[in-house]
């Protein structure tokens, strides 16, 4: 029973960095860059949902749209003035300028809320009990969890079904040829920057519920561990991104209660090594074929 | 005049690829870029679809300037580009590719317009709903061409459509070229190939190293003994 716990707990942990993970893997998929200020983009969100539901008083799911409305704005804007420059530029350039965005967006939230932890109240609370109180699954794990299906099968079925989603997939694959095809090549970023954001403050809002000490550095380790999740299920790729963030979320669950509490990081990155070493693309990622 | 270039002036960084090209295209003709490798012809058909800009100089499209029009745009005023390589979207199936081709189409339009490239490739019918990256070479080429066809483009370019395949399907290329051709539409030409593209040419242009050399009908320049050397290997 035990087990079952925290095999729930890691799913639900990894249900976080899924959604965080999609918001990496569509962005480098179509842009070809890493965006290293979306975790604090996380960070941004979970303030905006705490400050939403603390000032005007409103509900925690109204807060979270606020949240996303933010967010998409903040992920345009961003796009606009800091990548866009920079579309035919090194990508070690971009990857710096990244990292940048990352600091300014850390230390601009230290600047306005302080570096006090502030005390999120989750968006929802309690737990359910399952065979006579011997495991015991809080709302907020459930909520997560549906959250994460739905968000993945919602963006399965937007790539695959809409004009926009190909359009993307176009655009990931070849921008050139995309746009002799009549698309919109700087929209389409702008539009998976808007998604990729939207997607992560929701994940602000679900990891602030279920640790919630709010800091201007909050959405550093999501950041890094779903950035790693994304790689370990093969960057680019949607479903990658899922299976990855849920496999890291239960190594990390199970490795904290059976190995070590403080290992349990390492173990997670060790273990991506070793996929890496076996299959250098990810889990799910592939090398494409091209013929002549 | 459809299509109208004058005194375009292209570079790579320090590279200077297109040096002062000027050339027309009237509508309903077959007007073909011949020359070797390096030449400038694709750079210049990609100065006209926008993906590269020229220095100076102008691009007219039906009586309106395209030298600073965003590809995109380009596209929706009714030229398509079937680039080098085919470059069509490997890890999408033939029928996403078209789509993407129709992608500046009125939704109601695609049906009818996939229809018609399928009567045209009928092969791509077949295979409709297979991975593009799994097509042969000469399949992809067709698929590039129908997908480009999905636009109902007022000037088609076609960048080495015989480029890798064999004699077999040079030939068939030619022809579809040729259909095109008869059906109206317009039809910009950049080929190695310069006996097969001086034979179905209304007009030719010779480039070489970034300069027009030569330029006449296709009949003029298939028997001119310079062409000849150069190109034909008389």
């Amino acid at each position: 029973m035990k087990f079952l716990a925290y095999l729930v707990s890691g799913i639900s942990l990894g249900s976080i960095y899924a959604i965080i993970a999609l918001g990496y893997t569509m962005v480098y998929g179509i842009a070809k860059m890493l965006n290293f200020a979306h975790g604090d983009v996380i960070m941004i969100g979970g303030y905006v949902s705490f400050l939403a539901a603390k000032n005007l008083g409103v509900p925690p799911l109204v807060s979270v749209l606020i949240a996303m409305a933010v967010c998409t704005v903040l992920g345009i804007v961003i796009e606009a003035l800091a990548y866009r420059p920079l579309r035919s530029a090194p990508s070690l350039a971009v990857l710096i300028t990244a990292i940048g965005v990352s600091y300014l967006l850390q230390n601009s939230a230290l600047l306005i809320w302080g570096a006090n932890p502030k005390a999120y109240t989750p968006v929802v609370s309690g737990t359910l009990q399952l065979f006579d109180g011997q495991l015991s699954i809080s709302y907020i794990s459930l909520l997560t969890v549906a959250c994460c299906i739905v968000i993945m099968v919602a963006l399965t079925l937007f790539t695959g079904r809409t004009k926009m989603g190909k359009a993307m997939r176009a655009c990931s694959e070849d921008k050139g040829a995309a746009q002799l095809m009549g698309i919109n090549v700087n929209r389409t970023i702008s539009l998976t920057f808007a998604i990729g954001s939207a997607l992560a403050a929701i994940a602000g809002a679900l990891l602030c519920s279920f640790s919630p000490a709010l800091m201007p550095t909050t959405g550093s380790m999501p950041g890094i561990k779903a950035f790693t999740a994304a790689v370990f299920g093969g960057i680019g790729s949607i479903p990658g991104a899922f299976l990855g963030g849920i496999l890291l979320g239960v190594i990390e669950a199970l490795a904290r209660a059976y190995i070590s509490t403080q290992l349990s990081n390492s173990i997670v990155f060790a273990v991506l090594i070793i996929v890496l070493l076996v299959r250098p693309a990810g889990l799910l990622g592939k090398y494409t074929q091209e013929k002549v | 005049m459809m299509l109208k270039a004058e005194n375009l002036n292209v570079y790579y960084g320090p590279i200077h690829a297109v040096k002062g090209v000027s050339f027309e295209v009237s509508e309903g003709e077959i007007v073909t870029l011949i020359g070797a490798n390096g030449a400038g012809k694709s750079t210049t058909l990609k100065t006209v679809s926008g993906l590269m800009r020229s220095r100076g100089g102008s691009i007219e499209f039906m009586g309106r300037s395209i030298s600073s029009t965003a590809p995109h745009k380009i596209v929706e005023l009714g030229i398509a580009h079937v680039p080098e390589g085919r470059r069509v979207f490997t890890r999408m199936t033939v029928e996403e590719n078209l789509d993407m081709g129709a992608f500046t189409a009125p939704v109601g339009g695609i049906e009818s317009a996939r229809e018609r490239v399928f009567e045209q490739f009928p092969r791509l019918k077949e295979r409709r709903r297979q991975i593009a990256g799994t097509l042969s070479g000469g399949e992809q080429q067709m698929l590039a061409m129908g997908r480009a066809l999905m636009s109902t483009p007022r000037l088609l370019m076609l960048d080495e459509p015989s480029m890798g395949l064999a004699p077999i399907l040079v030939e068939q290329v030619f022809d579809i070229i040729a259909a095109l051709h008869k059906a109206g539409t317009t039809i910009l030409l950049v080929e190695q190939n310069a006996e097969m593209a001086l034979s179905i040419a209304d007009r030719a242009y010779v480039m070489e190293t970034g300069r027009i050399t030569l330029s006449g009908t296709g009949k003029e320049l298939a028997a001119s003994e310079e062409v000849q050397k150069a190109y034909l290997g008389g």
